[in-house]
């Protein structure tokens, strides 16, 4: 298989970016839409080709798909240690690389009507496609090294992106706040990296990954407080992946993270960088499963489904739609999360790896509709709040039925997307955990609700004094829509379990029709509530909410979760660490004469000029110092 | 002995020639035309500079006190770049300063004294000329540091820096006599084989090192860091932060991993701790600073807290890691200092506050400072993430993972600094932002150059593979 035309798929979009950045200014806002799209669009055949050359023309052999790796040897870190770099394609890169290049593209299409106007036009089509860039090199690495590389820019982009209203103090705010959050996560990661490095001796994931290496057969050979080093290191690797998808508690950053247009939201927050975690732990995956009985495999499970239960509840109570949006791709994430951490390896018993794969899939195409549908919306009345909004299906007729679509898929109703992917996913857990299962049923069931409460919200119920007729947003901007429905209708139909799966070899998944029928009730019960108590204006939500009081005060304010880290951040730390700090650097460091005794500001008016006093502190500090020193490292500490 | 073998001495020669050169222009060129001195000196140490890439064998001179192999010539030419780049971000000032004060020769020629003193730290063979570089390269900056003297916070400077550095250097003297006395000799390779752990040699060992840990900056010596880099001229503390420190840091290295090798239980120890107050105090501290040279004087506190990682492990890794690491520490902050300076030498503007919406007004500088800021932040795919990686990898490979994690910590808090000054400059708009202006071409080539070094040294693998190699030589 011919594949070194796979570099073109990321350079494409690096060369865009590089073109409209050197030549922001001289070229105009029109031609760089145009130049984005287009860069886009060749990356996006590319992907399509390649996935069907390998899927159904030449990735199998016996039965079993091949990995293609390409790579040279970057630099030997040590003699035994070396860094390659080189893209690697096997079915969950190839599938990714489909879902990253038709969302930015779609994106891309979007954007051209949506930005319309805003100075920096040409600055946000350079981002997008160095997001684009940064996204496929990371699907397409070869070890940890590289990929955390790429990992680390794709945190850039967004942060620029988010960034990007840099008027608005809130957006600033939030892209900072993103960033720095997930770049704490990553330092989980990047220590990850470091001691899987130094106890495999190997970056490589296929040398990683391989269950028959000697990596994965050794894994007990070291341990540490009880558990295998190498279970350490996953665990650490899946702190990174948790910060990027915004798994409880690192999801902190992922809701403000709205202040970005929206655009970017559909495009980052939806179905590309949040699945970063998902797809580095299923590119981790036979490690998770099989170091350590996968014990770090349960503990991906159990973050996955208490960070979907825990956004679904908070979801029901925002009253900015992208927020409830956010949410639920938190929730979203979760479940895949929770499916990967259930599945087992071989065959059947890989329902859940290649259910959380399906449902990234289909999720990302659905959400990705979802958030352009919202920025239609947001585009027409000005406003993300749900009170702004209200009987908009008459002016918004494609937005409308494009919307429903999506909201019928995320809520599991047959024959979208959403549904088979869901079901999977439900299946899978039902046969490993059935507590999970529980939990699983729960969220299908909020997420329904809380998506109609919603769309009712915006498309129905009352309707609200507009300033001026919403009105359909322009073609640019609905036929990505459209094109995006089509395919939450179709996708759902792709057999994933021939295609994607944990040992590489398909296998029949059937529907499970009790499942099936549980979990369309669940979701259906959902949607009639919502509609009980939000397509007619009338009382009953504020009935409900005040007879929940407290818990939904609770809810209604994300469990407080941010105040306690502004509280850990600013009094305990500001307060006891920092300010202290601070204040000694005022006033010993800077060494102001101020409150030192009138005898002391004579003298140094007298050799003002000098300043004398302050190079004996220093000179004082320093003779310290070696004396501190000295005495510590001669008779205390000298093992 | 033979003409021949003076030629191992070629970087110091060659150097002293472009100072005399200098010294007798200065005396003949009419004051009306003494700015053509800038383009002299410029051009003369570029030709030094490039004479340095020549090889050069590995060999001793003066009976072993001094002594030239590859990784030291390397490390040479790495200093001739980093002072080159500097030349070229200081001419615009520098002339500036001749056409007012028809004075300033002895900015070339003092700061190429103090850089041939380093050249002799770096070749040392043994105490004595360890010291007299030392020396050196400190008193003809202490002069530097007060070259505004009409600026009272330059004479400030200058004074301080003098009696710090006095006191340093009397202290690390006195430690070296120590050292002398337990081991009988001053010659590195003598004193490696009668190095003993007795009170007394640790006692030396100790005030040698804090001679050399108040050159790097290191916690708790570096006190005169923040007031000199405030009060001197940009250029100086520029070398300061970037030259010296590097030089300083490449001599500890070989020290370390040589001569005192038989005292690392010691050491990794005494590293340990200072590694963690350098980089927290540097950190901490940084991220309240308003005045831009005072916050990278901060900032290379808490960077020096990083190289220490890569010192503490004593393997061919370490060496090859520190060395990488700070020829990538160079170009990054010498970009950072070099848009200061443009900044300061076009408007005299040297606060944060002042960089408020400098997107808008000068884009490319303010690209070059986040790039800059990025690189000294670790961020991917430019240069600093690189040389921070290797680093900790360095210290991860000997087991220091608490270490490792607390530096990582330090990288996400310094993290949030640089990104004050990126806020600034990008996503605030400032009620009175630094109006457009245009660079000459000295600075314009002179930040090119470093802009080239922050993309290219660490995606250039070839470069890393050639340092690991040279490292071999400390074994």
């Amino acid at each position: 298989m011919n594949l070194s035309y796979i570099l073109l798929i990321p350079f494409v979009p690096l060369a865009v970016f590089l073109v409209l950045g050197i030549f922001n200014q001289k070229i105009k806002p029109a031609v760089s839409g145009v130049i984005g799209v287009a860069g886009l669009g060749i990356s996006t055949l590319l992907s399509y080709y390649t996935a069907f050359q390998y899927f159904f023309v030449s990735g199998k052999a016996d039965g079993i798909y091949q990995t293609f790796v390409d790579k040279i040897v970057w630099l030997h870190l040590t003699d035994s240690l070396q860094i390659d770099m080189g893209y690697l394609i096997d079915p969950i890169s190839v599938m990714m690389l489909v879902v990253v290049s038709t969302v930015s593209l779609m994106v891309n299409l979007y954007s051209r009507g949506y930005m319309k106007g805003d100075d920096g036009y040409t600055r946000f089509f350079a981002y997008l496609s160095l997001f684009s860039f940064s996204m496929f090199g990371l699907v397409l690495s070869t070890n940890l090294f590289q990929i955390y590389i790429f990992w680390e820019l794709v945190g850039v982009s967004s942060f620029l992106l988010i960034g990007y209203y840099y008027t608005k103090s809130s957006a600033i705010a939030a892209a900072k706040k993103a960033f720095i959050v997930t770049r704490f996560a990553d330092f989980g990661f990047l220590i990850g990296i470091f001691v899987m490095g130094y106890y495999t001796g190997t970056f490589d994931f296929q040398e990683l990954t391989d269950p028959e290496g000697a990596v994965i057969l050794n894994w007990a050979s070291t341990s540490f407080m009880g558990l295998s080093v190498i279970t350490w290191a996953l665990l650490l690797i899946f702190m990174g992946g948790a910060g990027k998808s915004a798994m409880f508690p690192l999801h902190i950053w992922l809701p403000d993270a709205m202040e970005g247009p929206t655009p970017v939201s559909a495009l980052i927050h939806a179905a590309t960088m949040v699945v970063a975690g998902v797809y580095l732990v299923a590119r981790l995956f036979p490690m998770y499963y099989l170091v350590e009985e996968g014990f770090a495999l349960e503990i991906v499970a159990y973050v996955g489904a208490f960070s979907s239960l825990f956004a679904a509840i908070i979801a029901i109570t925002q009253t900015d739609i992208k927020r409830v949006l956010a949410f639920s791709t938190m929730s979203q994430l979760g479940y895949m999360m929770m499916a990967l951490g259930v599945s087992g390896f071989d065959g059947h018993e890989g329902l859940g790896f290649m259910a959380s794969m399906f449902h990234l899939f289909t999720h990302a195409m659905f959400k990705a509709l979802l958030f352009l549908g919202a920025g239609s919306v947001i585009h027409a009345v000005h406003s993300n709040y749900l009170k702004d909004m209200g009987a908009l299906r008459k002016y918004m007729p494609v937005t409308n039925i494009t919307f429903l679509i999506a909201a019928l898929a995320i809520a599991g109703v047959p024959p979208l997307a959403g549904f088979w992917s869901k079901d999977e996913i439900l299946v899978a857990v039902y046969e490993h955990n059935q507590f999970l299962y529980l939990i699983g049923v729960l969220v299908a069931g909020l997420t329904a609700f809380y998506m109609f409460r919603i769309y009712f919200g915006i498309f129905w119920g009352k309707e609200t004094k507009y300033e001026h007729t919403p009105h359909e947003s322009p073609k640019s901007m609905s036929i990505p829509l459209i094109i995006l429905a089509l395919l939450t209708i179709v996708v759902g139909f792709i057999p994933f379990s021939e295609l994607v799966t944990a040992d590489k070899m398909a296998f029949e998944a059937h529907l499970n029709i009790p499942l099936a029928v549980i979990a369309v009730s669940v979701g259906l019960v959902g949607i009639c509530l919502a509609w009980l108590f939000y397509k007619k204006e009338n009382d009953l939500s504020d009935r409900f909410a005040h007879a929940f009081g407290v818990f939904y005060k609770w809810t209604s304010q994300k469990f407080y979760f941010d105040e306690i880290y502004l509280f850990m951040a600013r009094k305990v730390f500001y307060k006891n660490v920092a300010a202290p700090i601070a204040f000694f650097d005022k006033k010993f460091v800077d060494g102001t004469m101020e409150g030192i005794g009138n005898k002391t500001v004579l003298i140094s008016q007298k050799i003002k000029g000098m300043q004398s006093g302050k190079v004996q502190d220093y000179a004082f500090g320093f003779i310290a110092g070696v004396v501190i020193i000295a005495f510590v490292f001669i008779y205390i500490w000298t093992n | 002995m033979e003409l021949n073998s003076f030629l191992l001495m070629r970087h110091e020669l060659s150097l002293l020639a472009v100072i005399l050169i200098l010294l007798i222009a200065e005396i003949f060129i009419s004051p009306g035309r003494k700015k053509h001195i800038v383009s002299i000196a410029i051009v003369l140490f570029g030709l030094h500079s490039i004479s340095g890439f020549f090889p050069l064998a590995d060999s001793e001179l003066f009976g072993g006190m001094f002594r030239s192999n590859e990784l030291i010539h390397f490390f040479k030419n790495v200093l001739n770049l980093g002072v080159l780049i500097l030349l070229l971000q200081s001419a615009d000032w520098i002339k500036e300063k001749m056409t007012d004060k028809e004075r300033g020769t002895e900015f070339f020629i003092l700061l190429f004294a103090s850089l041939f003193g380093m050249y002799f730290m770096i070749s040392a063979g043994d105490f004595l000329m360890f010291y007299i570089g030392l020396e050196l390269s400190t008193l003809p900056i202490a002069a530097l540091a007060a070259f505004e003297v009409m600026k009272r916070k330059s004479s400030e400077a200058g004074i301080k820096l003098i009696l710090s550095a006095a006191m340093a250097s009397g202290v690390s003297l006195f430690g070296i006599s120590m050292l002398y006395a337990t081991a009988g000799s001053i010659y590195f390779d003598e004193i490696l084989l009668n190095i003993s752990a007795s009170h007394l040699t640790l006692l030396g060992f100790l005030l040698f090192f804090a001679g050399l840990a108040f050159k790097i900056s290191l916690v708790p010596f570096h006190f005169w860091t923040a007031d000199v880099y405030e009060g001197a001229p940009i250029s100086i503390a520029s070398y300061l932060s970037v030259i010296s420190k590097g030089a300083a840091v490449f001599i500890l290295m070989i020290l370390l991993f040589t001569v005192l090798k038989p005292l690392m239980h010691i050491w990794e120890n005494l590293i340990y701790v200072l590694a963690l107050a350098t980089m927290f105090t540097g950190n901490l501290f940084a991220l309240r600073q308003e005045n831009m040279k005072r916050f990278l004087a901060f900032s290379s506190i808490a960077q020096a807290g990083f190289i220490l990682l890569g010192l503490i492990t004593g393997t061919q890794l370490g060496t090859a890691t520190v060395v990488y690491f700070v020829t990538i520490y160079i170009s990054s902050n010498l970009a950072a200092f070099g848009v200061v300076q443009a900044i300061s030498s076009q408007t005299g503007r040297e606060n944060m506050k002042d960089y408020e919406g400098l997107y808008r007004t000068n884009p490319k500088l303010s690209l070059v400072m986040m790039l800059a800021l990025f690189s000294l932040a670790g961020i991917p795919p430019v240069a600093g993430f690189f040389g921070k990686f290797f680093l900790f990898t360095a210290a991860a490979s000997q087991g220091y993972y608490l270490l490792v994690f607390l530096a990582v910590v330090n990288v996400t808090i310094s993290l949030y600094y640089y990104l004050l000054v990126i806020r600034a400059m990008f996503l605030r708009r400032g009620d009175d932002p630094i109006p457009f202006f245009k660079n000459k071409v000295y600075m314009r080539i002179g930040i090119v150059l470093t802009v080239i070094g922050i993309l290219v040294l660490g995606l250039y693998s070839p470069l890393y593979d050639y340092i690991y190699e040279l490292s071999g030589i400390l074994k």
